[in-house]
């Protein structure tokens, strides 16, 4: 499989520097390489999402980003600026996964509480409100659900107006709904230019609200494109089919198929990758004599493994 | 779409805020502690029930020890108990706060960590005034006599000097785990109270050379010297000086630990 529609590095198109710029990232624990030779540049009002497999190397990244970690060799690069320096002027926030809450406090206490660390931020009740919890400001953290929690984190994130928000796993434990009408705050959030970077597990998430996907695994960048051209990458079908005797031609047919990506065969059952299944089964009912017609979907996981797979093989 | 169109003009002062108070971060940490009914409890209770319990006997009320009755001996001493309770807990509070994930939620903010330890030592003072504060009213008003700037000057004594104790709630409070590290410290304040002679006197022997090593000593005997009229002597000074040390270094370097990137 070949999917190398690597987006070039975008230029800023003003005199500005990049929103986020990684380069030659690397972090080991132990002998664990979390993060393995990661370069990302993202373009001020970008919405990306990073998105892997647990343990894909994520939040190590994150971290780094963030000024939390250090990195064995590579530079971090915020607006120009040292991730700290980044912090301490309220350019970039960041919502994190879990934790970072005082349970003892309320939601509006420790937005309040946030807000005195900033020499200038928007006002307590204009984060609250657009965050969607102005109605529990009253309510303490211990007693708030998961999302609520969340989008807690996410007012607080607003605080100092960043140009840059960086999110990870914003919606872990959240149910559909809570999930909702996170994104949709998010969204709406995003609109007034703002460069986001989330990472998240779900491909869905990643297609429903990224304008770019970079997709990790094992610590590298396997892929990192438009959603479409990932969601397509993983929204591809396996067409099997029994099919004696194939001929040359019979699968130079098959590979004629508008949507087809790889035609294999194992003995007499014929493997045939898809992103059109319909186009491959109408072919093989009407114009083989294949039988015992499968359609299966190709999972997200199915995906990772694949291009992890072909990086690590052209890598070598 | 240039950098210029996306950002949307608003000139804000981005320079981080600078000094060490933070105003509406003292008040939010002074009602969390109100608001904490195990800490009021432990500390504004507890020395003034042990002083009713220990220092009103009436032989004691009639009883000198120079410029001041016993009665008022055992005031300053539950006093001193009671500042170095809540101090130390006030300090320890940063255990609970990493424990939940704050101090790294702090760092994704401008607060300088100075300024969170010193609004953390400042709660603790406030805390250790209010603990001085109970045991004196109560004390006063069950037969404690003196030279009331004797009495003043013991008392006062009492509160700056558990600035010492909030070095070590921070030292414990960075380097123990434990979500309640109240729970350990609690006994050990109690038995370090015992020790440096703040329940029952400590006479002499060998248990009593021991005691003036333990940081609780040094501290009593200065904090009792206006009330007894005696100097303090040179050992005292050393045991707080070193003590002091001991603990805002120890403090100092896990701060510094909690605070380094990995």
């Amino acid at each position: 499989m070949t999917f190398t529609d690597t987006l070039p590095t975008p230029a800023p198109a003003g005199p500005g520097p990049l929103a986020i710029d990684l380069r030659g990232l690397h972090k080991s624990f132990g002998t664990v390489r979390a993060v393995d030779g990661i370069d990302l540049a993202i373009a001020p009002g970008e919405v990306v999402a990073f998105l892997g497999p647990n343990g894909a190397g994520k939040t190590t990244t994150i971290d780094m980003l963030l000024g939390l970690a250090r990195p064995d060799s590579g530079s971090v690069s915020v607006l120009g600026l040292d991730p700290n320096r980044a912090i301490a002027e309220g350019r970039v926030s960041a919502v994190m996964q879990s934790g970072g809450l005082l349970k003892d406090l309320t939601v509006g206490e420790t937005v309040e509480l946030t807000a005195s660390f900033f020499r200038a931020s928007r006002s307590v009740g204009e984060v609250l409100a657009r965050a969607g919890i102005a109605d529990i400001a009253d309510r303490k953290v211990g007693k708030c659900s998961g999302g609520q929690q969340q989008r807690l984190r996410f007012a607080l994130a607003l605080l100092p107006d960043p140009d840059v928000i960086v999110l990870d796993e914003p919606t872990t434990g959240m149910d559909v709904e809570g999930r909702r009408d996170f994104w949709t705050a998010l969204r709406t959030d995003a609109s007034r230019g703002r460069t986001i970077l989330f990472a998240t597990h779900y491909l869905e998430e990643a297609d429903a609200y990224a304008d770019r996907i970079v997709l990790v695994s094992h610590g590298r960048i396997v892929a990192d494109g438009s959603a479409a051209q990932v969601k397509n990458l993983a929204s591809g079908r396996l067409v099997t089919a029994t099919l004696p005797d194939v001929t040359v031609a019979q699968t130079a047919a098959l590979e004629a198929i508008p949507g087809v990506q790889s035609v294999e065969l194992r003995k007499d059952r014929l493997l045939v990758r898809t992103s059109d299944s319909d186009g491959v089964a109408r072919h093989l009912l009407t114009a083989t004599a294949a039988s015992d017609i499968e359609i299966t979907a190709r999972g997200l996981e199915d995906a990772f493994l694949a291009l992890t797979g072909d990086t690590q093989g052209s890598a070598a | 779409m240039s950098a210029a169109a996306i950002t949307t003009v608003r000139p804000v002062d981005r320079t981080p805020r600078t000094g060490l108070l933070n105003g509406p971060f003292l008040t939010i940490e002074l009602r969390r502690l109100l608001r904490n009914r195990r800490t009021v409890i432990f500390t504004l209770i507890m020395p003034p029930v042990f002083f009713l319990i220990f220092g009103t006997a009436d032989m004691y009320t009639t009883q000198s020890v120079g410029n001041g009755n016993v009665t008022a001996f055992i005031m300053v001493s539950m006093a001193l108990y009671g500042a170095m309770l809540a101090t130390t807990s006030g300090g320890a509070s940063v255990s609970v706060e990493r424990s939940q994930g704050w101090t790294r939620q702090l760092r994704l903010t401008p607060l300088r960590p100075s300024t969170y330890v010193f609004t953390k030592v400042l709660v603790a003072m406030v805390m250790g005034l209010a603990a001085v504060v109970v045991v004196a009213i109560v004390g006063l008003a069950s037969g404690a006599t003196g030279d009331a700037g004797a009495l003043a000057a013991s008392l006062g004594l009492a509160w700056v000097g558990s600035v010492v104790f909030a070095a070590f709630g921070l030292f414990m409070g960075y380097l123990l785990p434990a979500e309640n590290v109240m729970q350990i410290l609690g006994p050990v304040l109690a038995l370090l109270a015992f020790a440096g002679g703040l329940f029952v006197p400590l006479g002499d022997g060998l248990f009593a050379d021991i005691a003036k090593m333990v940081p609780t000593y040094g501290l009593a005997e200065i904090v009792r010297a206006p009330l007894t009229g005696e100097t303090p002597s040179i050992w005292a000074v050393v045991n707080v000086v070193g003590w002091a040390a001991v603990f805002v270094g120890g403090a100092a370097w896990r701060f510094r630990r909690d605070t380094a990137r990995v």
